[in-house]
C-alpha cells in the first residue's frame, strides 16, 4: 500500500504530529469562505446590474415637451422627433405613446390622469396636463454641452421643451451600488485578513505545542523550510477541506437568494445574474483561501523559528 | 569535508557560558578535536558537561570566546547554515529526547529524513541497527512504551544511523545494563574506527578504561582541567592512552 511518507517523498509531515496542528481549523476557514464567497458574489452580481443599466442608459436622452395645450403638444412633439430624426449624432427617436405614458404615471396619479384631450370624457379634475416625451438616443456620451446643443437646436420647434440625460435620474442608484460594491471589496478584504489571522494564531498555537518536537529535528539538522513545509501540508489540507465545505455551503444560500430575488422580477434584479466569469472568479476564492492560508503558515513558522537557535 | 587547514574537527577557545545573569556556567574553555579521535568528558554532576556539550552539538551560543566547528566559525554563522553542520554530527541527549509520537523505527530514520535520503535506501539500515541494538523486536514500539534502556538504544541507533562525522553522547549507557553498555561502547569505537570523532560524558569510570585509545577531557566548576595543555595544543598525533592519568 503506499503511504502518504512514500507519496510526499520525503516524509516531512512525520516530523511534527499532524493531528496536534488541525483543531478547529477547517471549519473556522469553512466560514470564512462562505462568507467570502457570498460577499463577492454580492459585489459581482452589483457590478454586473451597475454595468447593465449603465449600458443601457448610455446615450439615452429623453424630451419633454411641456405645452397644456393637447394639439400644440402633440404638434410640437411631433416636430421635435421630426428635427432629432434628421440630427447626424441621434441613433433613434421615438415618441413615447399615450399608452405607455399611461401606464407609467398611473401608480401615482391614477388611470385617468394624463387624459386632457377634448374626447375624454372622465373626470376632469382628474385630468393633469402630462408632458409629452420622446426618448432618443443617440451616439457616444451624453454630456452636459451636447444636451445644450439639443436643447438649443429644438427650441424652433418647442420653446418649453427639456431636454435630459437618462443616466442622470439612475446616477444616486448607480453611486449607492458603487458603495455597495466598494463595501464588497472591503468585506472580502476583512475575511482574508480574518483568515489569515486565524490560521497565524493557529500555527502559533501548534509552534507552541510542538515546541520540544522542533527543537529535536532542529538538532538533527531540519531546516526551517523543512519543519515549514509540515505545517504547510496540514495547513493547506485544512483550508482544502474547509474550502468545499465553505463553497458548498455559499452555493446553497446564493441558490436560495437567486431564486427570491428572481421573483422580484425587477429589471435591475435580472442584470444582476452571475456570468460564467463570475463562477470561475468564486470558484478562486477557496483556491486563494487555501493559498493565502499555506502562506501565512508558512511565514508565521519561518518567522518563529528564527527567535530559535 | 569541510575542515581547518591543520585537520581540527572542533576548536573551542577561551568559551565562557552563562545562562542569563548568573555566573558563568564554563569559563575559559579552551581544547581542540581531532578527525577520528576518542574522548570522554568527565566530571561532577553540576560541572557543566551537559552545557558543553550543548555547545558541542549547536544548541547553545557562548557568552564569549570562540568556536570553530568543521572549520567554520559557529558562533557567527548564519542561521541558515547551522543545519549542513548539525547534520555532521549525531547527538545522544541525557534525557534521549525521542519524538514522542513517532516508533523507535521513524524516530532512527529522522536523521536520515531530514537529510532528504530516499526512503528507499532508509528501511534496510534502520531495520539492522535496531535490530543490532537488540531491538528488532520492538521496532513500532512508541518510545512510551518503551524502558528507560530501550530509549537510550533507540535514541543511540538514532545518533550513529547517518554516520556523523562528530557524536556527541551525554551519559549514554547511564540506563542500560553493563553488557549493553559495553556492547554500545564497541558501537562508537567502530564508528570512531571508521573516522567518527566521539565525545561521551560519563560519570562512569570503568567506562574509561574501557577505550584505552581515549583522551579524558575532565571538567571542574565549569573549567576545563588541562595541566599540560594536550587537549589545547595536542601533539600531532593522539598517543594511545593520553590522559588516562586523570581517570
Amino acid at each position: 500500500m503506499l503511504s502518504w511518507r512514500r507519496l510526499s517523498g520525503v516524509g516531512e509531515h512525520e516530523l511534527v504530529p499532524q493531528a496536534r496542528l488541525s483543531g478547529p481549523m477547517p471549519w473556522v476557514i469553512a466560514i470564512m469562505v462562505a462568507l467570502t464567497v457570498i460577499a463577492a458574489a454580492a459585489g459581482l452580481a452589483l457590478h454586473n446590474a451597475a454595468d447593465a443599466t449603465s449600458a443601457e442608459l448610455r446615450g439615452g436622452v429623453t424630451v419633454q415637451v411641456v405645452e397644456a395645450s393637447p394639439e400644440k403638444r402633440t404638434r410640437q412633439a411631433q416636430a421635435v422627433v421630426r428635427r432629432l430624426g434628421q440630427m447626424p449624432e441621434v441613433e433613434s427617436v421615438r415618441l413615447v405613446p399615450q399608452d405607455e405614458l399611461d401606464g407609467l404615471i398611473e401608480p401615482w396619479l391614477g388611470g385617468k390622469a394624463g387624459h386632457d384631450d377634448d374626447d375624454y370624457e372622465g373626470d376632469d379634475a382628474a385630468a393633469i396636463p402630462v408632458p409629452a416625451l420622446i426618448d432618443a438616443r443617440i451616439t457616444g456620451e451624453v454630456t452636459e454641452a451636447r444636451l445644450a446643443a439639443i436643447q438649443a437646436a429644438l427650441r424652433g420647434d418647442a420653446p418649453a421643451a427639456r431636454v435630459d440625460a437618462q443616466s442622470r435620474w439612475l446616477k444616486p442608484v448607480l453611486d449607492a451600488i458603487e458603495s455597495l460594491q466598494w463595501l464588497a471589496i472591503a468585506l472580502v478584504a476583512l475575511l482574508a485578513l480574518a483568515l489569515a489571522a486565524a490560521v497565524l494564531l493557529a500555527v502559533r498555537s501548534a509552534l507552541g505545542a510542538n515546541r520540544d518536537t522542533i527543537e529535536i529535528v532542529h538538532l538533527l539538522g531540519a531546516t526551517d523550510r523543512q519543519v515549514a513545509r509540515v505545517f504547510q501540508r496540514t495547513t493547506g489540507i485544512d483550508a482544502a477541506g474547509g474550502g468545499l465545505l465553505g463553497v458548498a455551503l455559499a452555493l446553497v444560500v446564493l441558490l436560495f437568494l437567486a431564486r427570491r430575488f428572481a421573483s422580484l422580477g425587477a429589471g435591475m434584479v435580472d442584470y444582476g445574474a452571475l456570468d460564467w466569469f463570475d463562477w470561475i472568479v468564486l470558484g478562486l476564492v477557496p483556491i486563494a483561501a487555501i493559498a493565502l492560508a499555506m502562506l501565512t503558515a508558512r511565514l508565521t513558522v519561518l518567522r518563529t523559528l528564527r527567535k530559535m537557535l | 569535508m569541510n575542515q581547518a587547514p591543520d585537520g581540527e574537527i572542533v576548536h573551542f577557545d577561551n568559551v565562557g557560558l552563562r545562562y542569563g545573569t548568573d555566573r558563568e556556567v564554563l569559563s575559559d574553555v579552551s581544547f581542540t578535536l581531532y578527525p577520528g579521535s576518542f574522548y570522554f568528558l568527565t566530571g561532577a554532576s553540576g560541572a557543566g558537561k551537559t552545557s558543553l556539550l550543548k555547545l558541542l552539538y549547536l544548541a547553545q551560543r557562548p557568552s564569549r570566546g570562540m568556536i570553530r566547528m568543521f572549520g567554520a566559525d559557529a558562533i557567527t554563522l548564519p542561521r541558515d547554515r547551522l543545519p549542513a553542520l548539525r547534520r555532521r554530527l549525531g547527538v545522544v541527549f541525557q534525557d534521549f529526547r525521542l519524538v514522542p509520537h513517532l516508533s523507535a523505527v521513524d524516530n532512527v530514520s529522522l536523521p536520515l529524513r531530514v537529510a532528504g535520503i530516499p526512503e528507499r535506501d532508509i528501511a534496510k539500515p534502520v531495520a539492522d541497527m535496531l535490530e543490532w541494538v537488540g531491538l528488532g523486536d520492538r521496532m513500532h514500539a512508541r518510545p512510551a512504551t518503551l524502558s528507560g534502556g530501550e530509549q537510550q538504544r533507540v535514541a543511540i541507533a538514532r545518533a550513529v544511523i547517518g554516520r556523523p562525522d562528530l557524536l556527541v553522547a551525554d551519559e549514554p549507557t547511564g540506563n542500560v545494563d553493563p553488557d549493553m553498555a559495553i556492547k554500545l561502547l564497541r558501537l562508537f569505537e567502530a564508528l570512531n574506527r571508521l573516522g567518527t570523532t566521539v565525545v561521551v560524558a560519563t560519570h562512569d569510570v570503568h567506562l574509561l578504561k574501557k577505550v584505552p585509545e581515549s583522551l579524558i577531557m575532565r571538567l571542574d566548576k565549569g573549567r576545563l582541567s588541562d595541566p599540560t595543555g594536550a587537549l589545547r595544543y595536542p601533539p600531532k598525533r593522539a598517543t594511545a592512552g593520553a590522559g588516562e592519568d586523570e581517570a
